[in-house]
């Protein structure tokens, strides 16, 4: 497929480091709409703050950076006000689960179609390498020097938890999988969280003596466990390990389209408004 | 048995079907007419004393018209939703109160940077935090200028009566479009209360103005062009035009910068586009001021007992009028300015410690004396303590 005509090339070179994940993301989320067919006009992609954030700004849709952690805000917005538009909303671990956390679990509670590409690196990459709420413990950034002593989010577990009809997860690694359920959340009618396992060589891989892209990427392939494989393990046999492959795919009542019948109900252009 | 939401849409529903409408109305529910009446038609809001009327009427009214409300999980989030759907096209607003207020300075900063039209209701409660629900106060004056962090345009306006909440809600939509800011439109909770009789015009005699769109073709669209007026055509998402919004420093084209002369460009041109328009925005009432030698500044509820000082001191002999600021920000400082020769002696009644008082002192110049009468206790100012004050200082 064509990239170029999704992608802005006049703002590349990228501002992410050498060994990214966040790239190969972008290249499954082209793909993925390219696939699914829709017109550059009627996607909006809409972001917060952080690396993972920066994604819209060099693809050719109608896009918005938003603030810290309020993406799915904004998005809401959107959607509600033009259910028309393709609502993609690209984040990251610390923006997603730490500052917008609330929003995370209000929008999967409503489920908006809306379709939510997260990409956890489990640190906060941007600022330098800070522990975000994925940060895994006794692993270590530059504010838990000593290796961090909290639990982490599962965060695929608190999208299904609050009701999204649609959550996946996958990795950098795997990047068949990840496009083919960018697909799906797509197509989905409702809130669609895709969770992408992601390296972060700079942030994330050098404080923990594992600096090297491929070494990253390999450790991903060897940690990834389909859910299939996964539901004959125990928990001790996963530790350390995380679990691939869509969690759940159901059909729910969608935030817009039940409010569209209240509007179809009550809404009478012509006469007076029904009583 | 009717529900009480029922006996509300009742009382509701004729205005906006009858022309000049004669009715019995709060501020509250003034505000949610006008803001249908002028077409807005999303509204994404969190519940909070004393402003939650607001919400109500709108959930009821918006889907009637073919808007949409949605509730929201806190006041960040109503104003990021407020600011997403004014970007497909579609006129909204959120409202609220001084605790809700300060939770929303985040992202009004971003409609301000971003250029994003909306309006913003506070109904000012007592504070600082929790504070008073529900009792009057005006405490949030200075933070509707300043709440949100870095140098940025913002328009505030401040009715004193139900029927000017309903005029100026209008206002403060035309404004906001025109100028791609956000309008902050600031009631205090006897504003927000008050039941007063009130004459609706029909919609058709106020002027009703829409963001203008870009005429040029997709290709050759700058989201954030430096024109003349300082305020760049706004395309809607959706629309053909594909651009980028962002609360960073940007350029003309939308796209995040770090040269500096496109960031200073960029905020020269976001605070020239009001300057320029001033005396368009700017809107005092003066009232007695023709022969006034005491000039009083005050505004929402403060305006009301102050109009009754002046009548009973009007009566002992006192030459006192009152300039009454509409627009709140920017602030009137050339009308308060040209009565520096006739006025000496000014008087700021107002239900917080003095924030407008300042800004009189400062538009004066040191060209006369500013007296203030404040209270915070959550009580009204009253006239006798305006009267008190006029007799003390003459």
């Amino acid at each position: 497929m064509d990239y170029e005509y999704y992608l802005r090339d006049k703002h590349f070179p990228v501002i992410w480091c050498p060994g990214c994940g966040i790239g190969i993301v972008l290249k499954a989320i082209l793909r993925a709409i390219d696939k699914v067919g829709y017109d550059k006009n009627e996607v909006c992609m809409v972001s917060g703050i952080g690396c993972s954030s920066r994604i819209p700004g060099y693809t050719d849709f109608n896009t918005l950076h938003t603030t810290h952690g309020r993406a799915l805000t904004f998005a809401t917005g959107v959607k509600m006000a033009k259910p028309d538009l393709k609502v993609i909303v690209v984040t990251g671990d610390g923006d997603a689960t730490a500052i917008g956390g609330n929003h995370f679990i209000h929008a999967a509670r409503r489920n908006i179609d809306l379709t939510v590409v997260l990409i956890n690196n489990y640190i906060y990459g941007m600022t330098g390498g800070q522990a975000s709420p994925t940060t895994p413990a006794g692993k270590r950034a530059t504010t838990a020097p000593f290796g961090s002593t909290e639990n982490v989010f599962n965060v695929s577990g608190l999208a299904e938890a609050a009701g999204a009809t649609f959550v996946a997860r996958t990795s950098t690694y795997h990047t068949v999988q990840c496009e083919k359920m960018i697909e799906k959340g797509l197509q989905n009618k409702g809130f669609s969280l895709i969770e992408v396992i992601a390296a972060c060589p700079t942030s994330f891989g050098r404080p923990n003596k594992q600096a090297d892209p491929v070494e990253m990427l390999m450790w991903q392939k060897d940690h990834a466990v389909p859910i299939t494989r996964a539901q004959n393990m125990t928990p001790e046999e996963l530790e350390g390990k995380f679990v691939t492959g869509i969690f759940v795919d159901r059909q729910a009542p969608e935030c817009r389209t039940e409010y569209q019948k209240i509007i179809d109900q009550q809404f009478h252009p012509k006469g007076a408004p029904a009583r | 048995m009717t529900t009480r939401a029922e006996g509300r849409q009742s009382h509701l529903m004729p205005s906006t079907q009858t022309t000049k409408a004669v009715r019995l109305l709060t501020g509250n529910e003034a505000c949610a007419l006008a803001a249908i009446a002028c077409g807005m038609r999303f509204y994404a809001g969190y519940p909070i004393t004393p402003s939650s009327e607001i919400a109500e009427y709108l959930s009821r009214l918006l889907p009637q018209h073919g808007g949409v409300y949605i509730g929201m999980e806190d006041e960040i989030a109503s104003m990021g939703a407020i600011i997403g759907a004014s970007l497909t096209g579609v006129k909204s607003m959120t409202a609220t109160s001084g605790p809700g207020f300060s939770l929303m300075q985040e992202n009004i900063g971003f409609a301000s940077m971003a250029e994003v039209p909306c309006v913003v209701v506070n109904v000012m409660r007592g504070g600082p935090s929790t504070g008073l629900p529900t009792l009057p106060a005006q405490g949030d004056v200075m933070q509707a200028r300043w709440g949100t962090h870095g140098d940025h345009p913002i328009i505030a306006l401040t009715p004193y009566s139900v029927r000017e909440t309903y005029d100026l809600t209008i206002r403060a939509f035309n404004l906001s479009e025109k100028y791609r800011v956000p309008v902050i439109l600031l009631l205090d909770e006897t504003i927000g209360h008050v039941n007063e009789k009130v004459e609706i015009p029909d919609i058709s005699e106020y002027e009703v103005v829409n963001r203008t769109p870009p005429m040029c073709p997709p290709e050759e669209y700058l989201p954030y062009q430096h024109t003349e007026s300082g305020v760049p055509p706004m395309a809607n998402f959706g629309s053909g035009y594909r651009y980028h919004v962002t609360g960073l420093s940007h350029d003309e084209t939308g796209f995040q910068t770090n040269d500096s002369a496109e960031i200073e460009k960029l905020l020269l041109r976001l605070h020239r586009k009001i300057e320029i328009a001033r005396d368009d925005i700017v809107e005092a009432d003066a009232y007695r001021m023709d022969d006034a030698e005491i000039g009083i500044v005050a505004y929402g509820s403060s305006a009301r007992a102050s109009r009754e000082a002046i009548r009973v001191a009007r009566e002992e002999g006192f030459r006192v009028g009152m300039l009454r600021p509409k627009t709140l920000w920017p602030f009137i400082d050339k009308e308060i300015q040209s009565y520096a020769g006739q006025v000496r002696t000014w008087i700021v009644p107002e239900m917080n410690l003095g924030q407008i008082a300042h800004e009189v002192e400062c538009a004066l110049h040191g060209q006369g004396s500013v007296h203030r009468v404040n209270r915070v206790d959550g009580c009204l100012i009253e006239p006798p303590q305006i009267l008190a004050k006029i007799r003390e200082v003459c």
